[in-house]
């Protein structure tokens, strides 16, 4: 339920910031320094074309599918859903480092809303990781008995 | 059934979060700017706003072509394109005529006309009127089209030589709204409804004019005041 919220979270940070880069919102709330803006018109915010808002939306969304998944009746008892959710979020928090490093060493400007994704993605994979030791169990009581 | 019952929460969780991110997100889209110019002032405080206009070219000729237009309206983008940098040439820089620009915002269908206006005047605050002028004409197919063009407007703001603070603090403001709908009224009571619209003394010239029908227009008036060609 944790890691479905903050990815339902997540997609809304990333969505509005992706709305941006395609004009529709006309200026991006920041505060004061406009370092939004400096990130998401440099070269990084762009990979192969593609801004990078827009892998965020569509990771978020995945994330939030695959939560929801794993809370449906027939899936909760599984062990794959949490572990599908461990190795997303891993990999999302590794893009996430990297992209910071480069806010912190080659941009040198921060993005907020870009550090509330990274908050997110980090929550969302220790939200993963402690549900892992639980997933699963219950089917194994019930392979037990 | 118990399990369901006690995610009932959750999913009203859910839909709080979407529908105050997605409200958050639509005020975004509307906030400042768009918005802003799209509202029409109340005629009170547009009443003592009068502005001479734009100038160009040297204050001591007499011959003053006061042109009438608004930055989204196509025709007098292609004015600005193929007839303005020959007037430029041969008449403003020659000392012919003085140039005049004067905003004719139409609004209706050119629904970015008053923002746009209103980024030329915080360009003139800089005193970069034209480099703003020139930039929105230049690029007019592309922020015509989009459906908040504010960022381009900084752009073009930043490609004009702007300090782009000073210009969003100024955008920000909406402070030349009046001055704009004010000149608008004044163009109204002239009759002008369409742009571009040329005035030289008492004679308008309606429509983009190719340079050299132009050229005759402003000889033949020369010759009627007297003044050297």
């Amino acid at each position: 339920m944790v890691a479905a919220t903050l990815a339902l979270a997540g997609f809304f940070v990333s969505f509005y910031l992706w709305l941006w880069k395609l004009g529709v919102v006309g200026s991006l709330a920041c505060g004061p320094g406009g370092g939004c803006e400096y990130v998401q018109t440099s070269p990084w915010a762009m990979i192969f074309g593609i801004p990078v808002a827009l892998f965020g939306v569509v990771g978020y969304l995945v994330l939030f599918t695959v939560s929801l998944i794993g809370l449906q009746p027939g899936w909760a008892q599984r062990r794959e859903p949490t572990l599908a959710l461990v190795a997303l979020s891993g990999a999302a928090v590794l893009f996430t480092a990297y992209l910071t490093y480069l806010e912190a060493a080659v941009i040198h400007a921060w993005c907020r809303w870009c550090l509330v994704s990274a908050g997110i993605i980090v929550a969302i994979f220790m939200a993963s990781l402690a549900g892992l030791p639980r997933s699963g169990t219950q089917a194994q009581r019930h392979s037990g008995m | 059934m118990a399990q369901r019952m006690s995610m009932k929460p959750f999913y009203w969780g859910l839909a709080v979060v979407t529908v105050g991110s997605g409200a958050w997100i639509w005020s975004s889209m509307n906030r400042g700017g768009v918005a802003m110019y799209a509202e029409p002032l109340p005629a009170a405080e547009t009443a003592a706003a009068a502005f001479p206009g734009y100038p160009k070219g040297n204050d001591s000729v007499a011959m003053v072509v006061h042109e009438y237009a608004d930055f989204q309206c196509p025709a007098c983008a292609r004015f600005w394109v193929l007839t303005f940098p020959d007037i430029e040439a041969r008449l403003i820089q020659t000392g012919r005529v003085r140039w005049v620009f004067h905003d004719r915002p139409l609004g209706g269908l050119h629904r970015f006309s008053h923002m746009a206006a209103h980024a030329a005047a915080c360009g003139d605050e800089q005193g970069r009127f034209w480099s703003m002028h020139d930039q929105l004409f230049a690029n007019q197919g592309a922020w015509s089209a989009q459906g908040n063009p504010e960022r381009s407007f900084r752009d073009y703001a930043r490609a004009a030589g702007l300090d782009v603070s000073q210009y969003d603090d100024c955008m920000q403001s909406g402070k030349f709204r009046a001055r704009i709908q004010s000149e608008a009224e004044a163009a109204d009571n002239l009759g002008i409804t369409s742009t571009p619209t040329f005035v030289i003394g008492r004679t308008r010239i309606p429509g983009a004019l190719p340079y050299d029908d132009f050229k005759r227009a402003i000889d033949s008036l020369s010759a009627g005041s007297g003044t050297p060609r």
